[in-house]
């Protein structure tokens, strides 16, 4: 069934890849001891594993094509976990049960896995708020981790200088950053795709550097520490009590976000954004005014951004540099890829899987920022759209009135 | 006015080395019109093969001479693989999607790469073996210029004249040419585009690894972090010199290392990458075409 | 025709690429309710002339005025951004066909509309009265226009599946949904058969009707010649001819210009 030819030529992937991983993977040398160690046995792990995955990938090609072929004849089936999103009869009990799940999950779980799944839900949060900007609009924004640390660091200076609260900060970090994004994006929204995303790049980098060494300012690389966590009426709360109440709060979050963010996707705006993403020229030569729909789209996102950010500051009642290097920007343009663009249910499942899993398994987690970069080629590469493709609406229109089909997401 | 020197000297050192990364950078933008996020790691790998092979050669006590050329040849050999393969895996099956793709996987490679270095090998930094000795003809002047500077700069020097003449007078150097003005036509012609593509990756990487081998030996350590940095600024080199164009990526890599080096010796140091970032984002939002660069003219 | 009022002039119009002179001098009007059509050879500058017009390319010189007939109102437009001018009145289609891939056919129409409509950021999360009255008339309205180019049975599928006829016919749609004075067409019979091309000249004559008037480049020249009220004919930026299709087809330089050679008619 497996054609010769094939595994000829994975055997001489094998061994080309056996040859390239060669001085990095098999050496190994310490130049103080002056010692070298080799490591055949890592050279057979890579020859052994390129070979698998070659027929792998070569298997998955092939059906694909015939897939492609037959596919002609028979009505497009679509993939079971999106023909469970378009049912309504399968997506309410569905959403149900996750929500119920979700509240009762402090019960159930210990106050360990809670803050791990209050995590989990930020990431959420942030992958939607970059799914519009980067999902739905197209704009692919590297830097989306500045707009995030401005959040963090509005709320750890403006109750440092000014002792203003959690609830008092919340709107002004969201706004904060939303300013921000309008500003930065005015310049270099009409950039083209590619520019912009090292512009925003640069522009990420350029923040947290200045956090960096503006020691005046935002105490260096240092950080700020000792930040309150959000009250709630003046309760004096113990330790777990708090992670509860945020996990609650950010749950809250979570739910807000996907209403907001279901009805701008389906809305005159969201269509917009749409389509600027699949022609920018037809678009504008369709009267829709680019600059201004990107601008909202991007500040939208930075608005998001820094909401989570007023959180995340709450949450770890400590901020510094660090935790927003470009690397974070990676994260979670990885949730965005795997969960699929522009994909609401997507995203939610991509952020649970990358976030949880490496804390889940232990083993894995050295691994996780392999596996996220990875995971950025392979989606490309394999499934562009990611595990659960946007599923358009649909109108029903009847004979006089018009009414609205139901959306799905 | 022996400072100013100082920092002439080590601003067009930065910048040669700048301009073998951005070489790379600028001649792949070129061809297929992708910004390869992912050179930098390959310059990282180029500086990593140099050190595992220089440092294994001396501890079993091979002559300078012998390590250096060895090393070298071993880095663009190496780098020169991991450019090709990963032009293989990560950006030909991408070559008709849409403009983004193939760039969120070159920065998926990027990072990839990063942290496989960081696996296989270590976090810490390492100390690079001294490759490049003090010439004794550098006695006078060795207060102002280092012998690695000298050593630097003629090495880059004769790399920009092979490349130019590579690119000027061979065959693949006039495939090269023909596919970066119309890939249509020049596969209407006959020119085998995917080998062309090949080539650019195979050559901009053993640039890269020259790169990588002489800045290693240059500052005396490396990590599997210095490709992203060294990456920005390169490619922050090759716009401001106008992507697409050759000698533009030596012209933007030359002002960008002396202004790094006045900026820093005159100004501050605390915000030495900041005023390549900065750079970086006003060149693209007010002259996105470079020094050197022309318009793109956009078809409708 | 002559006595109705003025809606496009064109005054020495130029666009210069690097030292190329892709359009020269060239001036060119349409008054309402016109069918003119702008003809040449290949490479003759029809197209970069359409592209100064939307404000896709921005002209070198020369002066584009817009008359909108039911407010009278004259605007000028060279220099002006492609959504300004279309939300003026002035819609196009494009030769190589750009709709939205992925998007359904009914939403391409409904980006049409957007122009049109006002709902925002507020409109959108908070689901008013208004925005939802809105939202239906724009769904009214897009349908309509549909059925106009007969494509209502097709609402819900996605543009790229379309054959290249009803790709075509779904660019105009798109453009009218714009509510355009003026709506030009490049090449919009480009790889039709002889049925579909029949087919568009009766929806072109439908439009018309309906009080749009027509500025098309087309190479089609029996669809020219039964549509146009009059023709302007390009040939290396400049302009060489106009007239009736009588007269055009009777010029002689127009006659060189297509067959290269001097030829006695």
């Amino acid at each position: 069934m497996f054609p010769v030819k094939e595994l000829k030529r994975s055997a001489l992937i094998a061994l080309w890849f056996a040859f390239l991983t060669f001085p990095i993977m098999v050496i190994k040398v310490d130049p103080i001891e002056r010692v070298v160690q080799y490591r055949w046995d890592n050279m057979f792990f890579i020859a052994f594993g390129s070979f698998v995955i070659s027929i792998l990938a070569k298997v998955y090609v092939i059906r694909k094509e015939r897939r492609a072929v037959s596919k002609k004849e028979t009505a497009a089936t679509e993939p079971f976990a999106q023909r469970i999103i378009r049912e309504p009869r399968f997506l309410y009990p569905l959403v149900l049960g996750c929500f119920i799940f979700g509240i009762s999950f402090p019960f159930l779980f210990s106050t360990y896995q809670t803050n791990i799944m209050t995590t989990a839900l930020m990431y959420v949060v942030l992958g939607l708020g970059l799914n519009i900007v980067v999902g739905v609009a197209g704009l692919l924004d590297l830097g989306y981790v500045a707009f995030y640390a401005v959040g963090a660091y509005s709320y750890a200076l403006l109750n440092l200088n000014f002792d203003l609260g959690f609830w008092v900060v919340l709107p002004i970090g969201g706004l904060m950053a939303a300013f921000l994004g309008v500003i930065l994006g005015f310049p270099v929204l009409r950039l083209r795709g590619d520019y912009l995303a090292i512009v925003t790049l640069g522009f990420g980098e350029i923040i947290r550097l200045v956090l960096e060494n503006w020691n005046a300012f935002s105490q260096g690389p240092s950080g700020i520490a000792n930040i309150p966590r959000p009250g709630f009426f003046g309760m004096d709360m113990t330790f777990a009590g708090g992670i509860t109440y945020i996990y609650y709060l950010v749950l809250l979050l979570v739910v807000l976000t996907i209403f907001v963010v279901n009805r701008l996707q389906n809305s005159r705006l969201g269509r917009a954004w749409l389509a600027l993403r699949e022609d920018e020229i037809a678009c504008q030569a369709m009267g829709i005014d680019k600059t201004k729909t990107k601008l909202v789209a991007f500040s939208l996102g930075a608005f998001w951004a820094g909401f989570v950010g007023v959180i995340f500051a709450a949450k770890t009642t400590f901020v510094n540099p660090a935790s927003f290097t470009f690397l974070e920007s990676a994260i979670i343009l990885s949730i965005v890829v795997l969960g699929g663009m522009g994909s609401i249910v997507g995203v939610i499942i991509g952020a649970l899987i990358l976030i949880l899993l490496p804390e889940y398994l232990r083993a894995l987690s050295e691994y996780r920022m392999l596996a996220f970069g990875a995971i950025l080629v392979v989606m490309m590469v394999f499934k562009p759209d990611g595990i659960i493709s946007n599923v358009r609406r649909s109108y029903h229109i009847r004979k006089q009135g018009l009414s609205e089909g139901e959306s799905h997401e | 006015m022996d400072y100013f020197i100082e920092l002439l000297f080590a601003g067009l050192t930065r910048g040669s080395i700048y301009a073998l990364i951005a070489l790379g950078y600028t001649m792949v933008y070129g061809i297929i019109g992708l910004i390869n996020f992912a050179h930098g790691e390959i310059y990282m790998i180029g500086a990593f093969t140099s050190f595992i092979v220089a440092t294994v050669l001396s501890i079993y006590g091979f002559p300078l001479l012998a390590i250096v050329v060895i090393a070298g040849v071993a880095a663009a050999v190496w780098s020169s693989a991991y450019g090709f393969t990963v032009e293989k895996l990560a950006y030909r099956p991408l070559r008709k999607a849409p403009r983004l793709a193939p760039l969120i996987s070159a920065i998926g490679m990027s990072i990839f790469l990063q942290n496989y270095v960081l696996l296989a090998q270590t976090s810490d930094f390492l100390p690079f073996p001294e490759l490049i000795p003090e010439f004794a003809f550098m006695e006078p002047v060795a207060h102002i210029v280092g012998s690695s500077d000298m050593v630097i700069l003629v090495t880059t020097t004769l790399v920009m004249i092979g490349l130019t003449c590579l690119i000027k007078f061979t065959k693949i150097g006039k495939a090269m040419r023909a596919t970066a003005q119309d890939k249509t036509m020049a596969v209407l012609v006959g020119v085998n585009v995917d080998r062309v593509i090949s080539a650019t990756f195979v050559i901009g990487s053993a640039l890269a690894a020259i790169g990588g081998l002489l800045i290693a030996s240059h500052i005396g350590q490396i990590n599997f972090y210095i490709g992203f940095l060294a990456g920005i600024k390169a490619f922050t080199a090759a716009v401001l010199g106008g992507i697409g164009s050759i000698p533009g990526a030596v012209l933007g890599s030359l002002v960008l290392g002396l202004t790094e080096s006045f900026a820093t010796g005159y100004i501050s140091s605390d915000y030495e990458d900041v005023f390549a970032f900065s750079l970086l984002v006003l060149i693209l939002i007010f002259k996105p075409t470079g020094l050197l660069g022309k318009a793109e003219i956009q078809k409708v | 025709m002559s006595d109705s009022p003025l809606i496009l002039q064109v005054q020495g119009l130029s666009k210069n690429f690097g030292g190329v002179k892709a359009i020269d001098n060239v001036d060119l009007d349409i008054r309402q309710g016109e069918i003119v059509a702008l003809i040449g050879p290949n490479g003759a500058g029809k197209t970069t002339f359409f592209n100064c017009l939307t404000g896709i390319y921005s002209p070198t010189s020369g002066e584009i005025d817009l008359s909108d007939p039911r407010t009278g109102k004259t605007t000028r437009v060279n220099g002006k951004k492609p959504n300004k001018i279309t939300e003026i009145g002035m819609a196009r289609t494009f030769q190589n066909i750009r709709l939205f891939p992925t998007m359904s056919v009914l939403e391409n129409v409904m980006i049409g509309r957007h122009c049109r409509t006002k709902a925002f950021i507020f409109g959108a999360i908070f689901r008013n009265a208004a925005t939802r009255r809105e939202e239906a008339a724009i769904i009214e309205c897009s349908y309509d226009i549909l059925k106009q180019v007969g494509l209502h049975k097709q609402v819900n599928e996605q543009a790229r599946n379309l054959s290249y006829g009803a790709q075509r016919r779904l660019e105009i749609a798109r453009a009218l949904a714009t509510e355009p004075f003026l709506l030009l067409l490049d090449e919009p019979a480009a790889g039709m058969n002889p049925k579909e091309t029949e087919e568009l000249v009766a929806l072109i004559r439908l439009i018309c009707s309906e009080g749009h008037s027509i500025l098309l480049i087309e190479h089609d020249m029996k669809l020219v010649m039964t549509l146009s009220d009059r023709i302007f004919v390009m040939d290396y930026g400049k302009k060489i001819a106009q007239g009736t299709p009588e007269e055009v087809r009777a010029n002689p330089a127009v006659i060189k210009a297509y067959l290269g050679e001097d030829v006695d008619a």
